[in-house]
């Protein structure tokens, strides 16, 4: 067996026989994160020249962080990034450390610890930080003859527990996890990641029952069954099944769960043989007074096996806690320091859940105040509890954005506010209205276009009653769009209120009345094949529209994939010569590099070009491709012509690139290959027009390292064959995540879903919506329904569309490259003029 | 095909030049060209009417024949600011842009600068 930062060449330190060191004897009994703390605590405080330290670990590792054995058994995190304090870390600091050597009792009278070994060692002082063991309910046939668990049965408390479960998930299918709290939750969740089938059992009537209320529990239960475990709630499983491996487990109510992995974490109970064989007064836990001493006053337990004032904790904070006070005690730096209890405040993610815990979780008093937020759909239940006027219990699940604050009111007891709402939102009224009312005239609103809160307000003294308007006027909320609501605010408090609702706000485009579904509709029922023929059917008077144009050639090509007539007036000048234009009236030129792969050969022939044309800036782009900056736009085709490669289509609303890891070729942390299914979306999806552009990436593990996370559409591979899809990722002027769509168990169900998606926002999206504002607006849940569950019987449809615009695809810089669309069409539009020049570097 | 333009009387001084074909100017497109050391933007729109402006957006220099038009107006590619055919002032506030009468003459495009 290897043992976590274990030392190569054994595990042993020397040390000097000591009767001649005048230094007292510290023992610590328990090497987990509550004794190694406490001995960094007295290293810190100079402790290292008042004591000898020795320290007695059951287990051989050095010490490592608990806390981190769910992400090593999701397969996220190495188990060397656990490592705490390595076997090198005792012997460089003097500290002997006996690992693998379990203390069996102490001679309290002689001040000797008796080890399994057969050694003893004489202390002056005794610590005990023997931590908990996995409580393993009464069950029949859950252990064998000799007292062991049966095999295929694990705890989940040690390095040892997670290897041993981490190996069978290769060869389990199945597998039931017996207790609903925070470990057995994170248990679930690393085992059906790893492919496996899982029923998580719980025999309370919620989830985290000991840190949630009912309400929040019963959300955090939908988030959970939303990703593919099933949920038992308020049943006691009273028996394994199995003759020499586990085969199912039998629940109180006759049910028979099938497993072939059966993990344990019904909680933990204090580890205190030690204590009670040594004759130390033992409740619970080792009792301790406030400088943790037991009735022993050379002897002090600290961590999760004392007991303080009739109080447990199974947490760390209290223990570092604990770890501090000791040391003050032990080195003389404060030997009054007291310990008089923790509030404890926690903030985890469980299962994916983003949670934070303080104090109570429900009202306790008649004059309680509470205040509950409950989005179920959203997988989101904020509650405060408030006891006059101070803050005592807070739970956050599913959106932990005010943790910070909620954390100081509930620590230092800090003022509240008279709305206790604001303890949860950040209203956007009352507070925001004084702060535009605030804001000088002359502070800059919309940053793309530098437009001030003076110009707004004047341009709604002008006579402009909407918002629509005012953003027409001043150009406000038209670059980015990322101060929409900003200005919004300005135009209504400049209006004082008098502000028209916008009916164009509804309409897919501005110069067409409709909104996009009577739009697509009348284009399918008409036959409207141009963009000029829908002006003439569907427009007022028949009127073209200049800034409707863009958004009608992009949802034709969609509605009617090539069976359509192309008007290249219609187009935006990106989509007329397939380059995005600069502010110069060059264009930049990326040409495809599927997945972000490519080749020595093309390196060359991309260099051979951008001499060749003297191309003042070659870039590489956040995409994974090369850009080649500041070509002239008569040069385009000849541009194309010589690099021999496909368009990346980086100038138009449409897919644009899949970035990728290296995923299972080369990293070693690689779980799938996302290499290959970001060439093949790539491939697949490459020049799709849709309302917005769309970036995806795929990743081969849940590092990200590709970013698939705040992409359109992202994929992860979670290992065992399996994928999971998000979507609605953004990382531009809005920063979201992703929604977790489906997950899903091979490339081509990717594929697949991935394309329907693709089809339905294309459908349904308005002109230049992103995915982003997309999802949100019609639901997760909607989308989820449509595209993964085929609710309203269109996936079929959704397939066709899609399949209809792919067979459709031509490689536009193949195309106009060889003969242009229009005359002049790549003819330059600014000869002569000096132009305001980019610097070539 | 008339002369479209007669909006605007020549100044004298102003010189009429012959800056390329009619079939140079695809319809609802813009194309630059040089008339007499001034460099123009010649748009035809959808209605057939011939317009001709500066080439240059007065914003920030974007190249207006690269933009999209209407009946009523000429959008620049860059920031989408847009121009009136009747006076060439803004939507939005920013300078007008300079128009210049253009008419097709035996197939051919005539600018007056």
């Amino acid at each position: 067996m290897r043992v976590l930062g274990g030392r190569p060449e054994g595990l042993t330190s020397l040390s000097l026989d000591g009767d001649l060191d005048p230094r007292a004897r510290l023992v610590v009994v328990g090497n987990g994160m509550a004794g190694a703390r406490l001995v960094e605590e007295v290293l810190e405080r100079g402790g290292g020249e008042q004591f000898r330290i020795t320290v007695f670990g059951d287990e051989p590792h050095g010490t490592y962080n608990r806390i981190m054995l769910s992400p090593v058994l999701a397969g996220e995190t190495a188990e060397d990034e656990i490592v705490l304090n390595s076997h090198d870390w005792y012997a460089d600091n003097g500290v002997t450390l006996r690992a693998g050597v379990r203390v069996e009792r102490v001679d309290t009278a002689a001040k000797v610890v008796h080890a399994a070994d057969g050694s003893s060692t004489a202390y002056d002082h005794l610590v005990l930080a023997t931590g908990s063991h996995s409580f393993v309910p009464p069950m029949a046939g859950v252990r064998t003859d000799d007292g062991g668990l049966l095999p295929g049965v694990y705890g989940f408390r040690t390095i040892d527990e997670t290897r041993a479960m981490l190996a069978a998930t290769s060869c389990c299918r199945r597998a039931v996890v017996l207790g609903g709290g925070l470990l057995g939750l994170e248990a679930a969740r690393a085992l059906q990641g790893h492919g496996l089938e899982v029923d998580l059992v719980h025999a309370m009537p919620w989830l985290m029952n000991a840190q949630l209320s009912r309400e929040a529990g019963a959300v955090l239960e939908r988030s959970v069954a939303s990703l593919g475990i099933t949920v038992h709630l308020d049943v006691l499983a009273t028996e394994v099944l199995g003759d020499g491996h586990v085969e199912g487990v039998l629940l109180r109510d006759g049910r028979r769960l099938d497993c072939d992995l059966l993990v344990v974490a019904a909680g933990v109970r204090p580890h205190t043989d030690v204590a009670v064989r040594s004759g130390l007064e033992v409740e619970r836990g080792v009792v301790v007074d406030d400088q943790l001493r037991t009735d022993d006053p050379d002897v002090y337990a600290i961590g999760e096996c004392a007991q303080h004032r009739g109080a447990v904790y199974g947490l760390v904070a209290p223990a570092w806690e604990h770890a501090r006070v000791l040391a003050d005690v032990l080195t003389g730096t404060d030997p009054t320091a007291e310990y008089h209890g923790s509030r404890t405040a926690t903030k985890l993610k469980v299962a994916g859940v983003d949670v934070a815990v303080m104090g109570v979780s429900t009202p306790e008093r008649d004059s309680d105040e509470v205040l509950v937020i409950s989005e179920p759909k959203r997988g989101v239940h904020l509650s405060v509890v408030v006891r006059d006027d101070r803050l005592v219990g807070a739970t956050l699940l599913g959106d932990t954005r005010k943790v910070a604050y909620l954390t100081q009111a509930f620590d230092r007891g800090t003022a509240l506010p008279e709305e206790r709402i604001r303890l949860l939102v950040d209203l956007s009224d009352g507070r925001e209205e004084v702060g535009v009312a605030d804001l000088p005239a002359d502070s800059q609103v919309c940053n793309c276009n530098g437009v001030t809160k003076g110009a707004i307000c004047g341009a709604v003294a002008d006579g402009c009653g909407s918002v629509g308007a005012v953003m027409d006027r001043t150009r406000a909320g038209k670059g980015c769009g990322s101060c929409k609501a900003l200005v919004k605010q300005v135009v209504e408090w400049a209006a004082d209120g008098d502000v028209a609702e916008d009916p164009a706000a509804a309409y897919y485009v501005p110069g067409v009345p409709l909104a996009k579904p009577a739009l697509v509709a009348a284009i399918r029922e008409r036959e409207l094949r141009s963009v000029s023929a829908v002006f003439a059917a569907l427009a007022p008077g028949g009127r073209e529209d200049a800034r409707s144009k863009m958004g009608l050639a992009s949802l034709l090509k969609t509605v009617w994939g090539t069976d359509l007539v192309r008007e290249k007036d219609a187009e935006f000048v990106n989509d007329r010569v397939h380059a995005n234009i600069q502010r110069d009236g060059t264009f930049s030129v990326v040409p495809q590099m599927k997945g972000g792969v490519t080749t020595p050969a093309q390196l060359r022939r991309i260099a051979d070009v951008a001499e060749k044309y003297e191309v003042p800036m070659v870039k590489v782009t956040g995409g994974q491709r090369i850009d080649l900056l500041g070509v002239r736009k008569e040069d385009l085709p000849a541009v194309w012509a010589d690099l021999g490669m496909p368009s990346g289509y980086a100038y138009g609303k449409s897919m644009r690139t899949v970035k990728t890891c290296v995923g299972s070729d080369f990293c070693r942390f690689g779980l799938d290959d996302s290499t290959q299914l970001g060439i093949d979306l790539e491939t697949r999806f490459q020049g799709i027009e849709s309302p917005a552009k769309i970036k995806m990436a795929v990743v081969g593990c849940p590092r990200n390292c590709a970013e698939a996370y705040v992409k359109d559409v992202g994929v992860v591979a979670v290992g065992s064959g399996r994928w999971e899809v998000y979507v609605g990722g953004a990382a531009g002027a809005t920063v979201r995540k992703g929604d977790l769509l489906a997950t899903v168990g091979s490339p081509q169900e990717v594929l697949t879903l991935v394309g329907r998606f693709l089809q339905y926002y294309r459908e349904h999206a308005n002109w230049l919506e992103r995915t982003y504002d997309f999802v949100p607006r019609v639901g997760l849940e909607r989308v989820r329904s449509v595209v993964v569950d085929d609710a309203e019987g269109i996936g079929a449809d959704l397939d066709a569309g899609m399949q209809r615009s792919i067979d459709a695809y031509t490689d536009p810089w193949g195309q106009d490259g060889r003969e242009p669309a229009t005359p002049g069409q790549f003819r330059a539009a600014l000869p002569l003029l000096p132009l305001p020049l980019v610097p070539v570097r | 095909m008339s002369v479209t333009d007669t909006r605007l009387e020549a100044p004298t001084g102003v010189r009429a030049h012959t800056v390329g074909r009619a079939e140079d100017v695809p319809p609802g497109e813009g194309r630059a060209f040089v008339a007499g050391g001034v460099q123009v933007a010649v748009f035809r729109l959808r209605d057939g009417s011939l317009h001709a402006t500066q080439a240059a957006c007065p914003h920030a220099g974007g190249p207006l024949a690269d933009g999209q038009t209407d009946p009523d107006v000429l959008v620049c590619p860059l920031h989408l600011y847009g121009f009136r055919w009747t006076d060439g002032s803004s939507t939005a506030g920013v300078p007008p842009v300079t128009r210049y009468p253009v008419r097709e003459v035996d197939g051919l495009l005539v600018v007056e600068t």
